[in-house]
């Protein structure tokens, strides 16, 4: 035995078993990864000449370009995100001082409800509710674009405003007192001193926020419409790529169809890869300033 | 320079009454809706509760598949998230080095942003690709479900379990040092039976994750109309599936009333479970409040 009291079989890096299954744990996630951006370039290679990256969508001709569903997706998830990352600076301003303490309690508790609000529930509402709504207000089919941005941002809110009220409550409680002996009123230390500070955090809560928009499958599915065109207004239907994964269920495995699916489920671990890690780099940064 | 305050106030009240009226219209309108459909009628239609339980008869015009089918997938989904997932975490609070806790959390951040639907995806390739080489006649199904709902869930038990221990105070890990307890003696006898409860409830909010995902299922398995779950390999009913079909493609009242009952009855088991998860993690939080 040695000076510190380890047995020398657990050393300090802990029991075989739990580090073996640590390590198989990320070997798995890290083949999973692996896995569905090779199949993405598999397709992208077998798939010459079916203009999988055109815009046009035309089975019968053998084109499968799926450029149409990139477009939307990404408006989809700005404007969603624009709408979403201003509730939630609001909704996280509102839990911090802005409001008084019982609507701020009120609040929490619905924020803390909606984070568990199943999305295919948010869905089935939304399609009785918003779209006759939207329907007989605006004209059209209510199946578009703003029916599914406006759910979207609402069932986004939760998840950014609680990033942002991480980095906003523990900067205000640490310059409270200073602002208060400075004179400043709640909300000028809100807007002048606790905001800036946390610019950081806001904006790795909106990079997280559009990670979340554009993945979200089933919203989009049900809502947007699913019309295979490049969308103009708030009031055309949309196919994203993720509505396209849940709605083609091609049998012909291996031709144009797949492999488009392949190619879109590649481009979308992409996108949500890269905004995750740039969300944890910045939360990080924003973490190393403040200590 | 009042302009900044004054717009910031205002946004302020705006969200909070946009949030709230915006949550409370669509829960209210499915309350009004789905309360009448929500009884005993909406879960077994016209077979009697007990033979539908015994499995004795089937049920046509109800969802009892459907929860019967959550049930299982759930359970299966339990059984294999729950060892690698909370070893992981332990591992990655207690002993890895600096370089792996990067690493291991690097891969985990990346795979908690994987889309449910890339997920789907990625258990139908798998089982494509398995039909090419091992199994010749496997398909899409409960086994192959529970899988890619497990791998898709991990993040967040790893997550929830590191957070729960990493919560506890230090001083607990300095007294197991002084009574001469070694590592993995402190975490079995100390650590882990005190952050028990935050561990409880990352566990629960991953049920309530895979509970209402349907993304993943839709594309690995879950059908319209298959009966209560014959096994592993046999496809199945769900609750989401359930709603997400009705929404599309129902053809009568009754069924939209069911789907509405359908929708209201996921929403409160979910609600049921998050208001579980955030009492035990309350306690486990009050219980080390002012200890260092």
């Amino acid at each position: 035995m040695s000076l510190t009291g380890r047995k020398p079989s657990e050393g300090a890096r802990g029991p075989l078993l739990l580090r073996a299954l640590a390590l198989s744990v990320s070997g798995l996630l890290g083949t999973v990864i692996a896995f569905i951006l090779l199949s993405g370039v598999e397709a992208l290679v077998r798939g010459q000449g079916l203009g999988l990256l055109g815009a046009a969508w035309n089975p019968a001709g053998g084109k499968f370009g799926i450029l149409t569903m990139i477009q939307c997706s990404l408006l989809l998830a700005f404007s969603s995100l624009c709408l979403g990352w201003f509730l939630s600076l609001g909704c996280c301003c509102a839990l911090n001082g802005l409001a008084p303490r019982w609507a701020a309690r009120g609040l929490l508790g619905l924020l803390t409800m909606m984070t568990a609000v199943p999305t295919v529930v948010y869905g089935f509402a939304a399609v009785f509710l918003l779209v006759p709504l939207i329907r007989d207000a605006l004209g059209g089919t209510g199946f578009c674009w703003l029916t599914a941005g406006l759910l979207l941002a609402l069932q986004g809110v939760p998840t950014m405003t609680f990033v942002m009220d991480g980095a906003v409550r523990s900067l205000a409680a640490e310059t409270r007192l200073t602002a208060t002996a400075l004179g400043l009123s709640p909300v000028q230390h809100l807007s002048r001193v606790v905001l800036p500070l946390a610019s950081r955090s806001l904006l790795s809560a909106a990079v997280l926020g559009l990670g979340r928009a554009v993945g979200d499958a089933l919203l989009p599915t049900m809502l947007a419409g699913n019309a295979i065109r490049f969308a103009h207004s708030p009031l055309d239907s949309m196919r994203t790529l993720t509505a396209h994964i849940s709605l083609v269920l091609s049998s012909d495995i291996g031709g144009g169809e797949h492999l488009s699916l392949l190619l879109a489920g590649a481009l979308l671990l992409t996108f949500c890869a890269v905004f995750s890690l740039l969300a944890r780099r910045l939360s990080q940064r924003a973490r190393g300033a403040r200590l | 320079m009042k302009v900044k305050e004054l717009v910031l106030s205002m946004l302020g009240w705006a969200a909070l009454a946009i949030v709230s009226l915006g949550l409370a219209g669509l829960v209210g309108f499915l309350f009004i809706r789905g309360l009448p459909a929500l009884n005993l009628r909406l879960l077994f239609g016209s077979t009697p509760a007990w033979d539908a339980l015994l499995a004795l008869r089937p049920v046509w015009d109800g969802i009892w598949p459907a929860a019967a089918g959550t049930l299982s997938l759930l359970a299966v989904t339990m059984v294999l998230v729950l060892v690698p997932g909370i070893a992981c975490g332990v591992y990655l609070a207690c002993f890895a080095s600096p370089r792996e806790r990067d690493w291991i959390g690097e891969c985990v951040d990346v795979l908690a942003g994987i889309p449910s639907i890339v997920m789907g995806l990625f258990g139908l390739e798998l089982i494509i690709l398995l039909r090419r080489t091992f199994l010749p006649r496997g398909t899409t199904c409960l086994l192959l479900a529970a899988a890619c709902l497990a791998i898709l869930v991990l993040p967040v038990l790893v997550t929830a379990t590191r957070s729960a221990v990493e919560a506890l105070p230090r001083s607990l890990t300095l007294t197991a040092d002084a009574l001469g307890l070694s590592r993995a003696q402190a975490v079995r006898h100390l650590l882990l039976p005190a952050a028990g409860p935050g561990i409880l409830g990352g566990v629960i909010l991953v049920m309530g994750r895979a509970m209402e995902d349907t993304a993943v299922i839709m594309l690995t398995g879950a059908v319209a109309n298959a009966g209560l779950p014959a096994g592993l390999t046999a496809k199945f009913e769900a609750l989401p599936f359930k709603i997400y079909y009705t929404a599309a493609q129902y053809t009568s009242s009754e069924e939209l009333a069911r789907g509405f009952g359908t929708a209201l009855l996921l929403l409160i088991l979910s609600w049921t479970l998050i208001l579980s998860a955030r009492v035990l993690q309350r306690r486990l939080a009050r219980r080390w409040e002012g200890v260092a």
